[in-house]
C-alpha cells in the first residue's frame, strides 16, 4: 500500500499567558495508505481536534511536514488554502451534521455549495450532479428542498457526507460522523460510508469516541495522549492486545454487557499532567500510570517498533 | 420481593398539545424501582424516556400533560403533588442529574456556592457550614483539590468535572431517587466509566434508587441492575439486564441488541432497525406501535397490548414474542 498522507514530526503549540507553550501536538509521525480507514482515538484535550485541523488545513502547524501524495502542504497558508486546488483532495464530515449544515441552505444548496466553489459547475451540470450525490449517499431526492430544520438526523448526516464527497476528496476526514445517531441509524450510516469508501477509493481518517464503532470500520488504530501518539497498529491487534497502558485503560473502559469480560478492568486514577511547557523528560502519562516507575519520570518513553506495523510508547510495553 | 419500591409508576400517560395535533407521547407505562436498585431506561430518541422521568420530577413542559397515572414515592402520588410540596421533594429526596452539566450549572457562581446553596435549601445546612460540606460533597465525587475546585466557575473545569459537580449537587441531600439522563453522553469513555462506578458506588452506599435514561445499551448492561425498553412511548419489555441481554423476548429489542455495536465481529452483522417510529399525532394508532416495524406481526397484534410475564420479572408486551 503506498501512503497517501504522510505526516512527519508534526507539531502545534499555541502561545498561552506567559510565553508559555502549550504543546496541543508533539511531534506526531504516521501515514494513512490509499484506501486505508485509520482510526484516531483519545480523551478530550488529547490533540486530536487540532491534529485534524492540521492535516485539514485549516490550521497552521508550528513545524514538521503533511505530505499528500506526494504533496508538501504544511508550507500553504491556512488562509489561502480554500482556494487551492488542493482543498478538495481533503475533506471532512463534521461531528453534528445538525450544526455543521447552514441553517439557511436548502439540502441541495449544501451539497451545491462545494462543487460550485472548487469544481466551478454551473446550471444543468451542477443539478444533475447534486442528484447523483443525492442518490450516492440515500437522501431521497424530493428532500434535496427542504431545510436542515425539516430532515431528521440520519438525514442530515446523509447531507454532511454528500457534500464532503462532492468534490471527490481523495482523503475524508470523519469527526465522531454517527455520535449524534440513534444505533438503528447508525448502522445504516456506518455501512454506507464502508460502501462509499470501496466505491470512490478514498481514505478515511476516523475520529470516534466510541471505540466499538472504531473496532469495526477501522484497519489501523492510532491512540493519542495528550499531543502523542502512544500506541499504532492494526485495529485487530490493538483491541486483542493492548499494550500501552492507556490503551488499555481506554479498552477495559468500553461498557460490556457481559460480566464475564469485565474482569481486570483498569481504572485510571489521577488528572492528566498539563500540557503546557511539559517536561520533556517525563512520560506524559506519569502521574496517571497505574505503572508509574522512577524511569517513566526520568525518560520520555519514545514511540518505538513492537511487532510489524505495530508501535508503541512505554518502557515496560 | 415484598418491600414497597422506592418508585413506583403506574397507567402514566402524557399528551403534548402542539398546532399540529395532539402527540401522545406516552402511553399506560408502568414500573418500578426498589431501594438501592438502578434501573435503565433505554430506547431510541422520541421512545418517551426522558418524558418519564420529566413527568416524575414535574418538569414537563407546559403544553405536556399527564392525562392519566400515578408515581407513587414515599407514600404519596407525585403526580398529584402542588408545585410547592413538589419543589420540597425535588432536592432533597428527589434529584436529576441532566445531560448536558454546562448548560445545568448557573455559569456565573461558583460550584462550590452551587454544591452549598442546595445543602442550605434542602439539607439543613447552616451557611457558615456550608462551604465546607460542599467541599467534603467534591472530595466524595473525587475531585482533586477539592478546596481550590470549590472556588471555580463553571468553564474553568472540563466536561467530566462539570459532570461530577452535578453528581455533587444531586446527591448533596442523600437523596431516595436519582434520575440520571443521559450522565455520560459526550464525555470520554475513560471518564464515563469513573463516573458510573462512582454512582453505583453511591448508590450501594446510601440504598439510592436510580433511574439510568440511557441510548446505550451495553452501558445499561454494565451498570444497572434491570433494564426497561421503551419504544413510540410504551414500554415493550423489561427484564434483569442479564436476561434482556442473552435472551431479549420483544422483537424490538432484539432488534436493538442487533443493532448495537459491541462483540460482533464485522461492520455486516450489524443489522438496521427497518422503518420509523409512527407518527403520534395520527387519531388511529395502532394497539401495537412497533407492529408497523415489525417482522412477527400477527392478527392478534390488533389486540390492546398485553403484559406478558415469561419470566420473573420479566415483562414482555407483544402477542408473539421470540
Amino acid at each position: 500500500m503506498s501512503a497517501l498522507l504522510d505526516i512527519a514530526e508534526l507539531a502545534k503549540r499555541f502561545e498561552v499567558a506567559g510565553r508559555r507553550l502549550l504543546h496541543a501536538v508533539d511531534e506526531v509521525t504516521f501515514t494513512i495508505g490509499r484506501g486505508e480507514t485509520v482510526g484516531l482515538v483519545g480523551e478530550s484535550g488529547c490533540g486530536k481536534s487540532t491534529l485534524v485541523r492540521l492535516i485539514n488545513r485549516l490550521l497552521d502547524p508550528t513545524s514538521g511536514s503533511i505530505r499528500l501524495g506526494g504533496a508538501e502542504l504544511a508550507d500553504l497558508r491556512a488562509r489561502s488554502f480554500a482556494a487551492n486546488p488542493h482543498r478538495a483532495r481533503i475533506q471532512m464530515v463534521f461531528q453534528d451534521a445538525g450544526d455543521s449544515l447552514n441553517p439557511r441552505y436548502t439540502a441541495a444548496d449544501a451539497i451545491a455549495d462545494p462543487i460550485r466553489r472548487l469544481k466551478h459547475l454551473k446550471g444543468a451540470a451542477l443539478r444533475q450532479r447534486v442528484e447523483a450525490l443525492a442518490d450516492m449517499t440515500g437522501l431521497p431526492r424530493e428532500l434535496l428542498s427542504r431545510f436542515p430544520h425539516q430532515l431528521s438526523g440520519g438525514q442530515k448526516a446523509r447531507v454532511g457526507i454528500a457534500r464532503a464527497i462532492a468534490v471527490e476528496p481523495e482523503l475524508l476526514i470523519l469527526d465522531e460522523p454517527t455520535a449524534a445517531l440513534d444505533v438503528s441509524v447508525q448502522v445504516l450510516i456506518l455501512k454506507l460510508l464502508q460502501q462509499l469508501k470501496g466505491k470512490l477509493g478514498m481514505s478515511y481518517l476516523f475520529v470516534s469516541h466510541d471505540l466499538n464503532v472504531v473496532r469495526l470500520l477501522c484497519d489501523r488504530v492510532l491512540v493519542m495522549y495528550l499531543g502523542k501518539i502512544v500506541e499504532q497498529g492494526p485495529a485487530a491487534e490493538i483491541f486483542g492486545d493492548p499494550r500501552h497502558p492507556y490503551t488499555r485503560a481506554l479498552i477495559s473502559a468500553i461498557p460490556q454487557a457481559d460480566p464475564a469480560r469485565r474482569i481486570g478492568r483498569l481504572r485510571l486514577g489521577g488528572e492528566p499532567r498539563s500540557p503546557i511547557d511539559p517536561d520533556p523528560s517525563v512520560c506524559r502519562f506519569y502521574g496517571r500510570c497505574p505503572r508509574g516507575e522512577p524511569r517513566c519520570a526520568a525518560e520520555m518513553p519514545l514511540l518505538r517498533s513492537a511487532g510489524p506495523a505495530r508501535q508503541v510508547a512505554c518502557h515496560f510495553a | 420481593m415484598t418491600a414497597v419500591p422506592t418508585l413506583a409508576v403506574d397507567d402514566l400517560s402524557v399528551e403534548f398539545r402542539t398546532r399540529a395535533g395532539t402527540v401522545k407521547v406516552l402511553e399506560r407505562v408502568g414500573f418500578q424501582v426498589d431501594k438501592g436498585e438502578t434501573v435503565a431506561l433505554v430506547g431510541e430518541s422520541g421512545s418517551g424516556k426522558s418524558v418519564t422521568a420529566f413527568a416524575v420530577m414535574g418538569i414537563l413542559d407546559p403544553a405536556g400533560k399527564v392525562t392519566s397515572g400515578r408515581a407513587m414515592f414515599g407514600g404519596a402520588d407525585l403526580l398529584a403533588l402542588s408545585e410547592a410540596e413538589l419543589a420540597e421533594q425535588r432536592g432533597r429526596e428527589l434529584s436529576m442529574i441532566f445531560q448536558n452539566p454546562r448548560t445545568a450549572l448557573n455559569p456565573i457562581r461558583k460550584v462550590g456556592r452551587q454544591i452549598a446553596d442546595v445543602l442550605v435549601r434542602h439539607g439543613g445546612a447552616t451557611r457558615p457550614d456550608a462551604p465546607r460540606l460542599a467541599v467534603d460533597m467534591l472530595k466524595k465525587v473525587r475531585i482533586p483539590d477539592p478546596e481550590r475546585r470549590a472556588e471555580a466557575y463553571p468553564f474553568e473545569l472540563s466536561g467530566g468535572m462539570c459532570q461530577r459537580i452535578m453528581i455533587a449537587i444531586a446527591l448533596a441531600c442523600r437523596p431516595a431517587l436519582l434520575i440520571a439522563d443521559e450522565p455520560t453522553t459526550g464525555l470520554d469513555v475513560t471518564t464515563q466509566a469513573v463516573i458510573m462506578d462512582l454512582i453505583g458506588e453511591l448508590a450501594h452506599e446510601s440504598g439510592m434508587a436510580t433511574i439510568f435514561i440511557t441510548h446505550d445499551l451495553a452501558l445499561a448492561a454494565e451498570y444497572c441492575d434491570r433494564i426497561v425498553v421503551m419504544h413510540a412511548g410504551h414500554i415493550v419489555e423489561s427484564a434483569p439486564a442479564g436476561t434482556l441481554f442473552t435472551m431479549p423476548r420483544h422483537p424490538y429489542s432484539a432488534k436493538l441488541l442487533a443493532a448495537t455495536p459491541g462483540e460482533t465481529a464485522s461492520l455486516g452483522q450489524l443489522a438496521s432497525i427497518p422503518g420509523g417510529l409512527p407518527d403520534l399525532r395520527r387519531p388511529d394508532l395502532p394497539a401495537c406501535r412497533y407492529s408497523s416495524r415489525c417482522e412477527r406481526r400477527i392478527d392478534d397484534c390488533r389486540r390492546p397490548l398485553p403484559q406478558r410475564e415469561v419470566g420473573p420479572r420479566h415483562l414482555v408486551a407483544c402477542w408473539n414474542p421470540l
